[in-house]
């Protein structure tokens, strides 16, 4: 035996070695990789939440307050002129950020607080409980959750903690048969079975073993899901069974000033304003999708690379 | 029909000519953002009806360079610089119609998977004559009878219908012999196999390799055979080029290349079949499996299994696939009660399911994985990986831990830069080699490897082998060697069960089971292992006819 | 679950293609029946005063009584149940509560005659929508799959992904905006009436239509592009080329028959979608079809039609997801021709 290949393999073999570098470098080099699409994404998004955070501050006018011109024209005084009983639209709109988008996340943290620990234990348990969950979850989805929401507000009646807790509930399914799809795909890896055989409770299983490997996928579905719930609760605000007045919320902003666009001819300006909630929801829920498009397609890259 | 006869109407070239010559052939491949050489400047002439051998290890290039023949790469993939002449087409220059009208008919392509490699929507013969009807090489209505002829020269079972069959319909040996039927059917100039037998059991790839063998010699076609199995080429080819990171390392023909390798990388390549370890007979029982069923479901899939395992000794398991080698294994550390039967361990019995076992058992016996890859949680450093097991079972935390840490890594031959690494930053062996610090760190009485070297090129796996036996010498640990591979029960057993459909079929000293007198079956799997002489196939069907 | 079990027994003399069919069919039915029971006991949900809020502060107890008793809910809720499957098979959906008064006098129309005409206008809208969106939605998805990360297909790939995050009142208004206000080529209403003639109500549609166009459109080629790309990633493409097959005898021959089950899957999906993505529109477009309905039942909280409308979404949403499933069954291979 010749000793040139004895030692090959110990410290000297090259594996797919990358270059050993620090969270914050992998992350930096990731951001100047990104697509313009993302970063337009990012900025709409993290703009987004400074006037949430800050909407009394920025806003020129309270929330409720009235002014005695309704339909007023834009001007100095008003930019986006008042809505259909006189209050700023622009205060209303910064406001709105700030309610429809707070609804939105508690819907979502809610759903995948639900809807993400049972899809794990599912997965992990697998037996009659996984059979029982995934089969009513089926018969879940099988109402359209627009419709079905509908059918629930008009028993229980039109409050927020209903809505939240609605579409919470209809949400998690979608996020339960994700993370049980993402989970089953990891819990069959041999690093799981060996867990198991050292003898690791179900507890450090899903801890350690599981959500680490399956953070990617529903940190995406994180973004999807909740663009699609702030969708779902324009939808239902502007069919006005949603979020209910006089909180400022953009859903029902579109409706209560949907009939100004019928003035376009005469003033574009005020055609536009109906436009305007509208299009801050549209921004919105575009720049989600394209942050979580790129996500989606970078960490799918990383797979490719194994 | 006669062979000589159904070869005539192919255009009547002499044998002797050039077919293919690739001169200073580049190849790019596209990962991580941007272009990495994959073939770097390698050279190949091969003249009609000549058999090259194209051998390497894992990312050698083998495949990028035989799809290359055809001027072809993959998505991904360019052919950057050089030249490939085929029959005085510049392949690099011709437009795409041109290459299609070569393609599948004046050079064919062999893939390794079969059943990935078949259309699942249509009928095995529509598949076979679909380049030879494309090209109207012969009448339409000629083809399938030619097919059948293929077929029956491949000696596929019932010819006349297997054709009307689908993909899913039929077994893996038997796909790979339509597949090359499928090639021949157009009568090629030039056929590419790449791995075709890889991928199927023992038994079966002698009688794959048989019938490639034949029809290629009786149509005289060329042919480039991929593999990483130098016994396996040594069969079939004329010449062989050993191929490593993309450049060549050396070439010549077969016997001489077999019996006077003139490299030191190939050199190393033949030794590594020559490594033995001498057996030793135990006599402390650790292990031992008594009178055991199990079943998946209601398949029963082992049926009153009996293995014993003696204290620092190797078993080796051996047997082809669904013999119920790894069930064993499941029984064995309790993923899969048994049916029937106990687990004997150091005199008691084990319980039959995990759930039921102490910790101190868990941790006397370790297991270690054939795909190290996801065997380990890619999100933890190799520091944590190894670190686990010593705070799980010893208590082991902080600086005790980590002075440990650093100690195993020195038993796998790794030094401690590797101890905050994350699986992704190693290579395959170096993770085998990790797997086993961790089944290590428990302070093991038994290891269980479950194929654990059959994911790695050889002399890796080599190195594996000899890591194991230096182990056990050291801390007098038993394995249960799962594998398939006879090379290696050769190499590091004391003792061979060999099992077949979920029964074992003996148990003995290795020096009793390599051994005439043989069970029919044993001998049937022992002689089916290529060996590294050219006249092993030829030898051995002219034994079994 | 005893069809299930009961059908196992059945399949082992069946070609596995019918008892695979058969099982989907029975989980369908199932499916259909648990909907339905959960429809139907969203009204024992209500709460105990929601008759005086039907007949008016000033119902006598008597006809608070009466109306209890129209309803069945002095009987046990599962007899209840089955009355209630009952008549919904006889084409009787029961009773709206709108129209009756606290003296007992009933104006109330059955459901039936609210939700017949309303249905057939929204069935001619999603018809005319999937009319035109289907073909085109598959033609142009693989377009962008054939030609995959060309110019085309990243266009297509940017604008798609802004057309779904979009909500559909956002696309409506925009239309209306340019192609009503600012250009008077449509109308903004959709205002049509049993009477309308077929071309005019085809005109008065053409904003929704659309509408509905553009977002069912977006969602489809891009599932359609997905559902190519991963069989173009598959052996037996690449195996189909090394044979020398054309770029068109690839993707008809090969990729094609292996398709029909995906494309299945993204045709009933986006029509599933449309079934929802109307009811939205309806109401931006003023259009009187069973989506309008229902948001107007839900605002008056008419619960027998919002039962009603609710059955009807969950039954064609159950029907087009059955459907696909039962053409991916039938066009597979592995199920066709058992080994």
């Amino acid at each position: 035996m010749n000793t040139q290949y004895e030692n090959y393999s110990a410290a000297a073999e090259v594996g797919a070695v990358r270059k050993r570098r620090s969270r914050l470098e992998r992350i930096w080099i990731d951001l100047k990789k990104a697509p313009l699409s993302a970063w337009f994404g990012m900025i709409v998004v993290f703009a987004y939440m400074v006037v949430a955070l800050f909407a009394p501050l920025i806003a020129p006018y309270g929330e409720a307050e009235v002014f005695p011109e309704a339909n007023a024209a834009w001007s100095s005084q008003f930019i986006f002129g008042t809505d259909q009983i006189g209050r700023d639209m622009l205060s209303r709109l910064i406001y709105g950020a700030r309610n429809t988008m707070g609804i939105a996340l508690m819907t979502t943290l809610l759903s995948f607080l639900i809807g993400g620990s049972l899809g794990l234990i599912a997965a992990i348990s697998r037996g009659w409980l996984d059979q029982l969950l995934s089969r009513s979850v089926d018969v879940l989805m099988a109402i359209p959750s627009l419709i079905f929401a509908l059918m629930l507000l008009s028993i229980f009646g039109s409050t927020v903690t209903n809505l939240v807790i609605i579409i919470a509930l209809l949400d998690s399914t979608r996020v339960f048969r994700l993370t049980r799809s993402v989970a089953v795909n990891v819990v069959v890896m041999d690093y799981v079975e060996a867990a198991k055989l050292r003898g690791e409770g179900l507890g450090w299983i899903m801890r350690k073993e599981l959500l680490p490997n399956i953070m990617p996928p529903l940190v995406a579905e994180f973004g999807l899901r909740f663009s699609f719930v702030f969708l779902t609760i324009a939808a239902l605000s502007f069919l006005g069974v949603g979020i209910q007045p006089p909180t400022a919320d953009w859903g029902s902003m579109v409706r209560d000033n949907a009939n100004l666009i019928q003035f376009a001819g005469i003033d574009f300006r005020i055609g536009l304003t109906p436009l305007l909630p509208a299009a801050a929801i549209a921004l919105l829920t575009v720049a989600v999708n394209f942050v979580v498009d790129w996500f989606l397609h970078k960490t799918s890259g990383i797979r490719d690379e194994h | 029909m006669d062979a000589d006869e159904m070869n005539n109407n192919q255009s009547g070239a002499a044998a002797g000519d050039v077919l293919l010559e690739m001169r200073d052939v580049h190849i790019e491949g596209f990962s991580d953002e941007q272009w990495h050489p994959i073939i770097k400047g390698v050279d190949i002439t091969l003249k009609r009806g000549e058999i090259m051998g194209l051998i390497g290890e894992s990312g050698a290039g083998k495949s990028t360079l035989g799809l290359a023949a055809m001027g072809f790469a993959r998505p991904g993939c360019r052919i950057t610089k050089g030249t490939i002449r085929f029959d005085n087409q510049e392949l690099t220059e011709l437009p795409k119609k041109n290459k299609r009208e070569l393609w599948g008919t004046r050079i064919a392509y062999v893939a390794q998977s079969a059943a990935a490699s078949f259309n699942p929507a249509h009928r095995l013969i529509d598949q076979t004559v679909e380049a030879a009807n494309r090209s109207q090489i012969r009448p339409v209505a000629e083809s399938r009878s030619d097919a059948i002829d293929l077929f029956k020269a491949l000696q596929l079972p019932s010819p006349d219908t297997i054709g009307s069959r689908y993909p899913h319909q039929v077994s893996g040996g038997q796909l790979q012999r339509v597949m090359t039927a499928m090639a021949m059917s157009p009568r090629p100039d030039l056929i590419i196999f790449d791995e075709p037998t890889t991928a199927l059991d023992v038994t079966t790839q002698v009688e794959v390799l048989a019938s490639m063998r034949k029809i290629v010699e009786e149509f005289h076609t060329a042919a480039i055979y991929i593999t990483h199995d130098l016994a396996v080429v040594a069969q079939m080819a004329d010449f062989i080029k050993v191929l490593r990171y993309g450049d060549e390392v050396e070439e010549a023909p077969t016997r001489s290349m077999l019996s006077a390798p003139q490299q030191e990388y190939t050199k190393s390549l033949w030794s590594v079949r020559d490594f033995e370890k001498p057996e030793e007979q135990g006599d402390d029982v650790v292990l031992s499996l008594d009178g055991i069923d199990a079943a998946y479901g209601k398949t029963k899939v082992l049926h009153d299994i009996n293995i014993s395992l003696t204290r620092g000794k190797t078993v080796a398991v051996v047997g082809e696939s669904g013999s119920g080698k790894s069930t064993a294994a499941r029984v064995i550390t309790g993923l899969l009660p048994p049916g029937k039967g106990q687990v004997v361990f150091n005199g008691e019995a084990l319980p039959r399911e995990l759930k039921g076992r102490s910790k101190e058992q868990l941790q006397r016996i370790q297991m270690i994985y054939q795909m190290a890859d996801t065997a380990m949680n890619p999100r933890q450093t190799v520091g944590q990986i190894i670190g686990r097991p010593l705070d799980f079972y010893l208590g082991l935390t902080g600086a005790a831990q980590e002075k440990r840490v650093l100690e195993l890594l020195k038993m796998i031959e790794l030094d401690e830069s590797f101890i905050d690494r994350l699986p992704s930053e190693l290579s395959g062996g170096q993770k085998q080699r990790i797997c086993i610090a961790r089944a290590l760190a428990a302070e093991p009485e038994i290891i269980i490897c479950d194929e654990v070297t059959s994911a790695l090129d050889q002399i890796v796996q080599e190195g594996i082998l000899k890591l194991l036996l230096s182990l056990q010498k050291e801390f007098g640990i038993s394995y249960l060697f799962i594998t398939h591979d006879i090379a290696t029960v050769k190499a590091i057993s004391d003792e061979i069960v060999v099992m077949f459909q979920g029964k074992v079929v003996e148990q003995g000293l290795k020096s009793e089971i390599l051994n005439p007198p043989y069970p029919e079956y044993t001998k049937l799997l022992l002689s089916s292992v290529p060996e590294m002489d050219p006249d092993w196939l030829t030898n051995l069907l002219s034994e079994r006819a | 679950m005893s069809v299930c079990v009961s059908l196992d027994v059945w399949s082992k003399s069946l070609h596995p293609v019918l008892s695979t069919v058969l099982k989907r069919l029975g989980l369908g039915l199932i499916t259909l029946f648990v909907v339905s029971a959960i429809i139907f006991s969203s009204i024992s949900l209500l709460p105990g005063d929601f008759g005086e809020a039907v007949l008016g502060q000033a119902a006598t107890e008597d006809t608070v009584a009466a109306f209890r008793k129209e309803l069945g809910l002095d009987k046990p809720a599962v007899t209840r149940y089955f009355e209630w499957v009952g008549s919904v098979l006889r084409g009787d959906l029961g009773t709206s509560f709108s129209g009756r008064a606290a003296s007992g006098v009933n104006r109330a129309r059955s459901v039936v005659e609210l939700v017949k005409p309303r249905l057939q206008n929204t069935l001619f809208l999603a018809g005319v929508t999937a009319i035109i969106a289907v073909p085109l939605a598959l033609i142009l998805g693989l377009a962008a799959a054939l030609y995959r990360n060309s110019y085309f297909d990243r266009t297509v790939n940017v604008t798609t992904l802004t057309t779904i995050a979009m909500p559909e009142f956002f696309v409506a208004y925009i239309l209306i905006l340019f192609f009503s206000s600012l250009l008077p080529w449509f109308p903004s209403l959709a205002n049509v009436s049993a009477e309308t003639p077929f071309w005019e109500r085809l005109y008065k549609i053409s904003l929704p239509a659309i509408t509905l166009t553009l977002v069912i459109m977006a969602h489809m080629m891009r599932m359609t592009r997905a559902a190519i790309i991963n069989l173009l990633a598959s052996d037996y493409i690449e195996m189909a080329r090394l044979k020398g097959a054309s770029r068109r005898e690839v993707i008809l021959k090969h990729a094609l028959p292996n398709a029909w089950a995906p494309i299945a899957t993204v045709i009933a999906f986006n029509l599933a979608f449309l079934v929802v993505g109307v009811v939205v529109v309806e109401v931006v477009f003023v259009y009187p079809g069973i989506g309008q309905l229902m948001v107007d039942a839900v605002t008056s909280r008419d619960i027998p039609v919002v039962q009603a409308c609710a059955l009807i979404f969950a039954g064609t949403y159950i029907l087009l997801n059955l459907l696909a499933d039962v053409i991916g069954i039938v066009s597979n291979p592995r199920l066709l021709h058992p080994r």
